[in-house]
Order: structure tokens, then C-alpha cells, then sequence
């Protein structure tokens, strides 16, 4: 058994790759080799792998129903046997409310990416690739973007659309593809000099083609290093979002929304708040986490 | 050089400077004029309701300028913001440039509190950080910053006020002072600290600190959080260049070439960042206004948000919006003017 691993360990790390797939198999595996040595970053994917399988099996895992709660017998409870955090102000159980909470937040952090990551990458190659007035043209607008208040502007998104959590996640993405377009653009510029898209070209590729095919993928590391390093920042303003009313609505079990809900108890029955904030904050250090330990892997000239 | 070009190239980086201040503050009012008209339902339908008599509808849209093409509308929209007319807001029927005026110097004063606090302590720990780099010190820097970005700031400040407030009894609760006060200090600026103090009321003065040191310390911890970060890594990047070698060799004290030379260079950087987490301060104003009832800006707008008060929220947004941009470009302007590397190349 041990002697596979080495074998496959040294066909994975070999310095001439007989094919494709060998080398880029020995890439990922290197980097990982890389990465797991970082404790804290790897205490950032265990958390974040934790709250997937949490969301996942939510059903399964949740003691009582998220939505439904007894107000004559079970109202704001402190935490218990039966109740492990205890219940909110309408009886309900708060650890299911933090169970399916987790798919919430996922979905959220999810939709914001694949919303405003591919915005971000077209702006940014298109930009760098094109040069000239559209570069200009579309960098100053990226500028115009990155100036603004992202929060308030959100808010006022919000409030035009009307509450809700699928126009927060619009807001959020409408609102924080700008990084994405400027990192782009940097790395573009770095691409299109190089000899194989000189070669592409000749071969007479489309602009188009070199963009989709040929810049766009190189792009794509450094982008969703930046993507993850975001997350934390997305989840914080979803659940500020929720936390003033403006996210997801009752009775959906909005980790934000639960805060706000339990405002009105803090000073008596303090654990209404107290937990779901301690789950945000987990979340988003795990994702801080992971960001962190991915750049130090992906992007050594950041690595200090 | 000779004084001409070099007038010729500051009007040219002074102009540029104002173009770009004046597209961004074209793109802020584009966004919101697109929110307030184009997204919501029909603005002529909700003054006379779904039943009026087609006639009405049609004098209402033209009285309210609606039957214009949207470029003019536009225009329309621009003259009014540069007059300083904002709308009225629904909820207190005041214009809303009025209300913002009240309500702003709280805001100021908070985020300037906490940015003091933020960079009074992030600087040092910043610096010392970078001295003593993979020991201790920057180790838990560095677990003290990741805390600061993602811990939820308004679930900070509850859990604040609960123990602080609620169970110490160490500060002063929600709100700006106690309400015994709100009647016996007159205030001038808005600016309540300072009106107390010129005046000489130092109760009043001691009830408002106490009130203050709570939310000004979270939105300090937050902006510390960045500007340590920052101050680490320009301060790494000053110890390892050239002069501190030359600096070390001369015999100078290691005290001496960190705080004067190296932090000195580190500094013009710094002013950005500084400049930056004010903004930031400002905006993140919102959340921890709502939960410490701080009667400025952000409560200001959670406030008309939750009235569907569009004029408020959407003034709201551009004051908002102004402040950043300005802030934005100031410290633009502020590294070009420090930083002689960056001048008449």
C-alpha cells in the first residue's frame, strides 16, 4: 500500500510529464502539498466543508422544523438538553434555525459568485485585451464602480427593487464585480504579449476566441483567489442586509435576520443573538481563512 | 524644467483630477436617478392611484416633467441635485438635505472617534508587527485582524452593549447621551463634544464620552484591523530597502531608523489607507447606528428604508456616495503630492 503512494507520488511530482492530464494532475497536487501544510487554512476548508455537509443534510441533522415553533411551551427557552441553543421569541428551535440557515448563506455566497466573478473576468479581458478607447471606456467605468459606498449603494438597490434575497444577492453582485475587472485586466495585460497568443493569432484566431479560449482561463486563478477572499465580505453584507430587514424574509432562517430578531432580547435572552452571529463570524474567518492560504499557494508574489 | 511646463503639467493633472471627480460624480447620480425613476413602478400611477381618469394621468405626467425624453429628464434630475434639492422626505416631511444636515455631525463624530482610535493603535501595532515579523506579536496580530474582518461589526456592538452596558454598566447605553441631558446642551455645531466642552458642561461632556467610547471603539477595531495590516506590510517593504541597510551601517539606533526614517517613508502610503477606512467608517456607519440608536446618517437612512421613503434613502445615498468619492480622490491626491517619486515623470 505504502509503496503505491510513493509510486503515485512520484509519477504525480515528476519533472517530465508524459501527457496532459499527468502534468496537470502534478500541478494540482503540488499545490496542494503546498497548501495543506498551512494549518489555518486548512482549518478554514474544514469549516467550510463542515457547513456544506451541514446544508446538504440539513433534514437530516435538524432536531425540529426551522420554521414552526410552540408559543406556549417552548418559548424563548435558554439552552438545554432538549434545546442545545435554546429558542427564539416564536418557540423555534435555534440550532435548526442555524442548520437550515447554512443553505441560505451558501446560496448566497454561491449566486453573488458565479453572478459577479464571470461580469468581472468579461470587463477585465475585454478591456486588456482591446486596449485604447474601449479600455479606457470600460475602466473608467469599473473606476466610477469602485468609488462608490458598496453597502449603501446595495441599500439603495434594495430599497428600488424591494426586500428580498434574491435582489440582495443582485445588489451585492451588481456592487462588488469591480475588483474582479481590475485584476483582469492587470493579468490580460501581462498575457497578450506573450508568444503563444502571438501564435494564436497568427493561426488566425478571432479576437474573441483569444479572450474566451486562450486569456480568460489564465485569468481564472487570480480571480477566484480574489472571489474567496471576498466571500467573507458577502456574507457579512448579506447578513447585514437581513440584519436591517432588507434580506431574506420571515420566516426564513436568515442567520442576519435571526440577529435582528434577536435584538429585542438581548439584555434577558442573550443567546437569540448570541449564536447565529458566532456562526457568521465562523464562517466568514473560515473563508478569510481559505482566501489567505490560497493566495499564499496560487499567487507567490503576494505572499509576504 | 522650466516653470512653464511645470504650471502647463500641474493645470493638466489638475484638470484630469477634476474630470475624473466629475464622470464618477455623473456615474453616482446616473445610478441613483435609474433607481429613483426607471425601477420603481410608474412614479405618476402612485400620486393619483390606479383609478384616475386617463386625462388626470396624462396632466400629472407631463406637470411632474415625466413625458420628456429621459436624457432631458436627466438633466432635469442633475440641476436640481447641484441646487441642493434633494426632495422631501415623506417620513418627516422636511427637505431632505435639511434632515441630512442635522443628523451628519453625529455621524462625524463617530467615525471620526473611530478612526482615531484606529489608527492611534493600528499604526504602532502595524509597525511592530513588521519589526518582530513571524514572532508573536505579528502572529497575533494577524489572528486580531482576521477577526476584525470577519466578525459581523453589528453583532459585535449587542454583544457589546449587553456586556458593557447591561451587566458591567461600564458605558453609556444606546443613543448619543443620556435623555436627561438632549433638553439642557445647546448645541452649535452639531458636533456635540466639542459644543460641551467650549461651553464648559463637562457632565454633559462625560455622559456624551461615555456614550461615544463603545461604537467609536468597535468602528476603531474594524478600521485597525486595515490600517495594521497595511502599516505591517509597507513597513516590511521600507526595512528592506537600501537606506536602512546604509542607516544600520551609519551606527543609527534601530529606534531611530524604524520611527524616523522608515515609518516616515511608510507614512505617505499610510495617509491613503487612513483616508480610505475614514470612507469606509462613514458607510459602515449604518449598521452600527442602527444598533447603537445613533441618531446620524446611517440611522437616518435604515430609518427611511424601512418607510419606503425613496427621497430620503436616495439623498441619503448621494451624500453618502459624495463624501466617498471625495475621500477616494483626496488620498489620490494626497500620495501624489507626498511621494515625490510620483511627480514629473
Amino acid at each position: 500500500m505504502r509503496q503505491t503512494f510513493a509510486h503515485m507520488d512520484a509519477w504525480l511530482m515528476s519533472d517530465h510529464p508524459e501527457s496532459r492530464r499527468q502534468a496537470a494532475l502534478g500541478r494540482t497536487y503540488g499545490a496542494w502539498r503546498a497548501f495543506s501544510r498551512n494549518r489555518l487554512a486548512m482549518l478554514g476548508l474544514f469549516i467550510i466543508l463542515a457547513l456544506v455537509l451541514v446544508a446538504v443534510f440539513a433534514h437530516q441533522l435538524a432536531p425540529y422544523s426551522p420554521v414552526e415553533g410552540d408559543l406556549r411551551t417552548t418559548r424563548l427557552l435558554a439552552p438545554s438538553h432538549g434545546f442545545w441553543l435554546g429558542t427564539d421569541d416564536q418557540g423555534r428551535d435555534i440550532l435548526s434555525r442555524l442548520i437550515y440557515g447554512s443553505r441560505v448563506t451558501l446560496m448566497v455566497v454561491f449566486l453573488v459568485a458565479i453572478l459577479a466573478a464571470p461580469i468581472g473576468l468579461l470587463v477585465g479581458t475585454v478591456a486588456g485585451y482591446a486596449g485604447g478607447m474601449v479600455d479606457a471606456a470600460l475602466m473608467r467605468v469599473t473606476d466610477i464602480f469602485l468609488a462608490f459606498p458598496r453597502l449603501v449603494l446595495a441599500l439603495a438597490f434594495v430599497a428600488a427593487l424591494g426586500p428580498g434575497i434574491r435582489n440582495a444577492v443582485i445588489a451585492i453582485a451588481i456592487t462588488s464585480w469591480p475588483p474582479y475587472a481590475r485584476i483582469a485586466r492587470a493579468e490580460t495585460l501581462t498575457i497578450r504579449q506573450t508568444d503563444f497568443i502571438a501564435a494564436v493569432r497568427l493561426i488566425g484566431a478571432s479576437p474573441w476566441r483569444i479572450v474566451l479560449r486562450h486569456i480568460m482561463p489564465l485569468c481564472m486563478s487570480s480571480v477566484i483567489i480574489r472571489v474567496t477572499l471576498d466571500m467573507a465580505g458577502i456574507i457579512l453584507t448579506a447578513a447585514g442586509l437581513g440584519f436591517l430587514g432588507l434580506g431574506a424574509q420571515p420566516p426564513m432562517p436568515e442567520w442576519g435576520a435571526m440577529i435582528a430578531n434577536g435584538r429585542q432580547y438581548v439584555l434577558d435572552q442573550w443567546w437569540v443573538a448570541a449564536a447565529p452571529g458566532t456562526a457568521i463570524f465562523l464562517v466568514s474567518l473560515a473563508f478569510n481563512l481559505l482566501g489567505d492560504g490560497l493566495r499564499d499557494v496560487l499567487d507567490p508574489k503576494a505572499a509576504k | 524644467m522650466n516653470p512653464r511646463t511645470r504650471l502647463f503639467r500641474a493645470a493638466r493633472t489638475t484638470g484630469s483630477f477634476l474630470g475624473v471627480l466629475l464622470l464618477t460624480y455623473l456615474g453616482l447620480l446616473a445610478v441613483t436617478f435609474v433607481i429613483g425613476r426607471v425601477i420603481p413602478i410608474d412614479p405618476v400611477l402612485s400620486v393619483v392611484g390606479d383609478r384616475a381618469p386617463e386625462a388626470l394621468v396624462a396632466r400629472v405626467r407631463e406637470e411632474m416633467g415625466l413625458n420628456k425624453p429621459i436624457w432631458e429628464q436627466f438633466w432635469i434630475y442633475i440641476c436640481k441635485i447641484a441646487r441642493g434639492d434633494l426632495g422631501v422626505s415623506l417620513l418627516t416631511s422636511n427637505p431632505v438635505l435639511k434632515d441630512i444636515k442635522r443628523a451628519f455631525p453625529a455621524t462625524m463624530e463617530l467615525a471620526t472617534a473611530g478612526t482615531i482610535i484606529g489608527a492611534g493603535v493600528g499604526v504602532p501595532l502595524g509597525v511592530w508587527a513588521a519589526v518582530r515579523k513571524g514572532k508573536w506579536v505579528d502572529q497575533t496580530m494577524r489572528v486580531v485582524g482576521l477577526f476584525g474582518y470577519s466578525v459581523p461589526i453589528f453583532w459585535l456592538g449587542l454583544m457589546g452593549l449587553l456586556l458593557f452596558y447591561a451587566k458591567l454598566d461600564w458605558v453609556g447605553g444606546p443613543g448619543r447621551m443620556d435623555v436627561a441631558y438632549e433638553y439642557t446642551l445647546t448645541s452649535v455645531s452639531g458636533l456635540l463634544l466639542l459644543d460641551s466642552a467650549r461651553a464648559g458642561q463637562w457632565d454633559a461632556f462625560r455622559n456624551l464620552l461615555s456614550h461615544l467610547v463603545l461604537p467609536a471603539t468597535l468602528l476603531g477595531y474594524v478600521s485597525l484591523a486595515y490600517i495594521s495590516r497595511m502599516t505591517r506590510s509597507f513597513m516590511l517593504n521600507e526595512l528592506s530597502q537600501e537606506y536602512v541597510v546604509a542607516a544600520r551601517a551609519k551606527g543609527l539606533s534601530e529606534a531611530r531608523i524604524i520611527w524616523r526614517h522608515a515609518l516616515r517613508n511608510a507614512m505617505v502610503p499610510l495617509v491613503t489607507v487612513i483616508a480610505l477606512s475614514y470612507a469606509g467608517l462613514l458607510e459602515g456607519s449604518v449598521l452600527t447606528e442602527t444598533v447603537f440608536a445613533w441618531p446620524g446618517l446611517g440611522l437616518y437612512i435604515t430609518n427611511a428604508l424601512q418607510n419606503a421613503d425613496m427621497n430620503a434613502v436616495l439623498g441619503g445615498t448621494i451624500v453618502v456616495g459624495s463624501i466617498f468619492i471625495g475621500l477616494n480622490l483626496l488620498s489620490d491626491v494626497l500620495y501624489r503630492t507626498l511621494d515625490p517619486r510620483t511627480r514629473e515623470r
